[in-house]
C-alpha cells in the first residue's frame, strides 16, 4: 500500500527585509522604484525536507522553537504555498493549528459549533449528527444558547476543542493545542488523541511537551534549521534531541555584553554586562521554577548616589510579566557612593511557564532619573518541563507579577 | 465520515484555473461566512434590521429635498424620489459590497491564516450579505413604484432588470476581489476605497439623469465606471428607451475587465496572503 503523506523535497524560502513592515506599503513601494533595490536577505524556513507517513501512522514532530514545525504544517494543511518540492497527499487533512479559529464573540455557542465546524470543513449534516457528541465534550450545554462573549476563557476553549475534537479526517495535524485548559479537560484530550490513533487514522502532532509526543506516537521526527535531522522511534528520537539541545546550552553561556547600547544617554554611564543563572549554572537555558539569578555589572563616571537597578522579564510577545526593581523592594542602594560595581538578584523560584523566548529590559538610574534603558538586553529560552508529571507543560496564563521573595546584593 | 477522499498533490506554483468542484464541496461555507455577517451585523442594535431599509429611505429623503427640491435636477420625467432611489437601490449594493468585500480578507486574516479553504469564498460572501440588503431595499423600491403610480413597461423590466442586476453583481465581484487582494499586500486601500466610493457615486448618474453630459467624450469616459451601464439599463424600463448603445457596451466592456481581471489578480496572489495578512 503506497503511503498516505509523501513529501519530497519540500523546501520554503522567505525574504527578510529589516528594513520595511511585515506587510507592503504603497507609499514604500513608490518611493522603491528610485531607490536601489536593496538586496534583500534569504532565508530557508525550511530546506529539503522529505519523509513519508504511513497509514494509522501517529508522528511526532520535534524541534525547538523557530525550527521549521510550523512552517511545514502549514505547508500541509495548504495555508501557504512551498517554494519547492512537492506533497502527494491520499486523504483529506485536517489541521489544528489554534482551537477556536473563526469563533466569534457575538455568535452563541450554537452558532459558533456550526461556524466553526463548517471552517473546519465539517459538512451541516455531519455537525447536526455529531452536535450532541460536541456539546457532551464540551461541557457547555446550559450555555449553549449564550453569546460567546459571556463564556469563561476556559469554557470557550473546551467547546473549541470539542468541535475539532469530531472532525474525523484521514490525516489530523495538530499543533500545540494540548497546552491549554485545565488538567482535568487536558486529560481528557488526549484520550480523545489516543481515541484517534487508535481508530486507524493518521496524526501528525507536533509538541514541546515530549512527554506527550513520547505517550501518543510510536515515531518521530525532529526538524532542526529547517532540515530533518533523525527519524525513527520517538524514544530515540527524543533522546537525540535532548542530547543537541544540551549542547547548545554550553556554547550561549548566559553572558551578555550591554557596552554597545545605541539608547545609552551617556556612553560612560550604564550597564556594562549581564549574566545569567540558573541554578548556578550560567546559561541561556532556564527551567520553570529554578533557582534564577541575574548580575548586572555597571559603571559610571560620577558617584552615584541614590542607586535604581531593575528589570522586567517579558514573553515572546513582548509582555511583562515579572518587573523587579531595588526601590519598590525598599532597598536603597545608597550606603556610599558608588563608581562601579554588580548587583547580583536571585529570586529562588522563578514561577514563569510556558515554553517561549524570553526577553528581559534593563534599567539602571540615579535618583529618579534613568541614565540607561536596554531593552530586551538579555534574552533566554525556558525548557519545556514537565514539574508537575502530568504530561504537559503549565499554561504560560500561569505567568505572575509575584516572584516571591527577591534576594538583591550590591559589591 | 467524508466521503469524497481523493488523492491531491501540494505543489510550489498553484495552477490559475478555477476548481469549480473544490468551489462547490465548500458552498456549504459561502452560506456560513453570510449568515455569520448578517447575524453580527445588527447585534446590539435596538433597530436592527429595519436600518437595511431605514439607511435607503432616509437618504433618498435628503436627496430628494436637496436635488429634487431646491436645485430641481431632471429626472427623465420619474418623480425625483423614485428616479433617485432607482440609481441608489443599484449603488448601495455596489457601495456596501465593495467596502465589505475589501476589508474581508483582512478581517478574516486570522481564519485565513490557519485554515485552508478557497479564499474566494471571503470576498464572495460579503457579497452575498450585501444581496439581501439588496433585496430587502428591492421590495421597498417595488413598493414605491406602486404608491407613485409610476409606468413600468414589465415586458422590458424583465429583460433588462436582470441585464442591470448581473452588470452590478460582476462588476461588485470584479473590484471586490481585486481590491481585498490589495489591501492585504496594501493597507492604504482600506482608506482609498471609501474615498473612490464617494466620488464615485457624484460622477456615476444616480442623482442626475446622465443626459445632462452632453460632452460625448466625458460620458465615454464616465462609462468605464461599471455602474454607469447597470444603472442606465436599470432605469430603462421605467423612463422608455433613450440609452446611448455605444456608452452601454463601455460599460458592459469594461465591466467584464474588471471581472476577469479581479479574480486574475486574486488568484495570482491567494497562495500568500497567509504570509503578508
Amino acid at each position: 500500500m503506497k503511503p498516505i503523506l509523501e513529501i519530497t523535497n519540500i523546501s520554503k524560502r522567505f525574504y527578510l527585509d529589516h528594513q520595511n513592515a511585515p506587510y507592503l506599503n504603497f507609499r514604500d513601494r513608490l518611493t522603491d522604484i528610485f531607490k536601489k533595490k536593496n538586496k534583500k536577505e534569504e532565508f530557508w524556513a525550511l530546506k529539503d525536507i522529505q519523509f513519508d507517513v504511513e497509514q494509522g501512522e501517529s508522528l511526532g514532530i520535534i524541534g525547538r522553537n523557530g525550527a521549521g514545525k510550523s512552517t511545514l504544517l502549514k505547508i500541509l494543511s495548504r495555508i501557504t504555498p512551498p517554494t519547492t518540492g512537492k506533497i502527494v497527499s491520499r486523504g483529506r487533512i485536517a489541521s489544528l493549528l489554534e482551537v477556536g479559529t473563526g469563533f466569534h464573540q457575538e455568535l452563541t455557542g450554537r452558532e459558533n459549533i456550526y461556524m466553526n465546524g463548517s471552517i473546519l470543513g465539517m459538512r451541516k449534516w455531519q455537525i447536526d449528527k455529531r452536535f450532541d457528541e460536541i456539546v457532551d465534550f464540551s461541557g457547555t450545554e446550559k450555555f449553549l444558547d449564550t453569546p460567546l462573549k459571556h463564556y469563561s476563557s476556559g469554557m470557550q476553549l473546551r467547546l473549541a476543542f470539542a468541535v475539532a475534537a469530531h472532525l474525523d479526517p484521514e490525516i489530523l495535524i495538530i499543533d500545540e493545542v494540548l497546552a491549554v485548559g485545565d488538567a482535568e479537560f487536558q486529560k481528557k484530550c488526549m484520550g480523545k488523541m489516543e481515541d484517534v490513533s487508535r481508530g486507524g487514522r493518521t496524526l501528525l502532532f507536533v509538541s514541546h511537551n515530549l512527554f506527550a509526543v513520547e505517550h501518543l506516537c510510536k515515531n518521530s521526527l525532529l526538524i532542526d534549521n529547517g532540515r530533518v535531522c533523525a527519524i525513527g522511534k520517538s524514544k530515540k528520537v527524543i533522546q537525540n534531541y535532548l542530547e543537541t539541545m544540551n549542547k547548545d546550552t554550553n556554547h550561549q553561556n548566559g553572558y551578555f555584553d550591554l557596552r554597545n547600547n545605541p539608547t545609552k544617554r551617556n556612553k560612560e554611564r550604564g550597564f556594562l554586562s549581564a549574566q545569567l543563572y540558573c541554578d548556578d549554572f550560567k546559561t541561556n537555558l532556564f527551567r520553570c521554577e529554578s533557582n534564577f539569578k541575574l548580575e548586572l555589572d555597571f559603571s559610571d563616571t560620577i558617584p552615584i548616589n541614590d542607586l535604581v537597578v531593575g528589570f522586567v522579564i517579558k514573553d515572546s510577545t513582548q509582555k511583562p510579566i515579572i518587573g523587579i526593581n531595588n526601590w519598590d523592594l525598599g532597598l536603597r542602594l545608597n550606603t556610599k557612593p558608588l563608581i562601579d560595581g554588580k548587583v547580583t538578584f536571585e529570586i529562588a523560584k522563578l514561577p514563569i511557564y510556558g515554553q517561549d523566548g524570553f526577553y528581559v529590559d534593563l534599567y539602571f538610574g540615579d535618583g529618579g532619573d534613568n541614565y540607561d534603558i536596554i531593552e530586551n538586553g538579555v534574552a533566554f529560552n525556558l525548557e519545556p518541563n514537565d514539574i508537575l508529571k502530568m504530561g504537559r507543560i503549565l499554561n504560560p496564563a500561569l505567568n505572575t507579577m509575584h516572584p516571591g521573595k527577591v534576594d538583591i546584593r550590591i559589591s | 465520515m467524508q466521503t469524497e477522499t481523493k488523492e491531491y498533490t501540494i505543489l510550489p506554483q498553484r495552477s490559475m484555473t478555477f476548481d469549480f468542484q473544490e468551489l462547490y464541496q465548500y458552498r456549504e461555507l459561502f452560506y456560513f461566512f453570510t449568515w455569520r455577517d448578517i447575524k453580527i451585523r445588527y447585534k446590539q442594535t435596538a433597530l436592527g434590521i429595519v436600518w437595511v431599509i431605514l439607511q435607503p429611505i432616509l437618504t433618498v429623503l435628503v436627496f430628494s429635498l436637496f436635488f429634487g427640491k431646491a436645485l430641481k435636477v431632471p429626472s427623465s420625467g420619474l418623480p425625483y424620489p423614485v428616479f433617485v432611489f432607482s440609481g441608489l437601490l443599484l449603488w448601495n449594493f455596489f457601495s456596501s459590497g465593495l467596502n465589505s468585500a475589501s476589508n474581508s480578507m483582512l478581517n478574516n486574516s486570522a481564519i485565513i491564516k490557519k485554515i485552508y479553504f478557497p479564499r474566494i469564498i471571503i470576498p464572495a460572501s460579503s457579497l452575498l450579505v450585501s444581496s439581501v440588503d439588496f433585496l430587502i431595499t428591492f421590495v421597498v423600491f417595488i413598493l414605491m413604484l406602486i404608491y407613485y403610480q409610476v409606468h413600468l413597461d414589465i415586458s422590458q423590466a424583465i429583460v433588462f432588470w436582470p441585464l442591470a442586476i448581473l452588470l452590478m453583481v460582476f462588476g461588485t465581484l470584479g473590484l471586490g476581489c481585486w481590491l481585498s487582494a490589495l489591501s492585504v499586500k496594501y493597507r492604504d486601500f482600506r482608506y482609498v476605497v471609501p474615498f473612490g466610493l464617494q466620488i464615485l457615486l457624484f460622477i456615476s448618474p444616480i442623482i442626475y439623469p446622465a443626459s445632462v453630459i452632453d460632452s460625448p467624450w466625458i460620458n465615454y469616459i464616465l462609462a468605464i465606471n461599471p455602474m454607469y451601464g447597470s444603472i442606465i439599463l436599470f432605469r430603462i424600463p421605467m423612463t422608455g428607451n433613450d440609452a446611448s448603445f455605444d456608452l452601454l457596451l463601455i460599460s458592459s466592456i469594461s465591466t467584464s475587465f474588471f471581472v476577469a481581471f479581479g479574480i486574475y489578480y486574486f488568484r495570482k496572489t491567494e497562495a500568500f496572503f497567509a504570509d503578508i495578512a
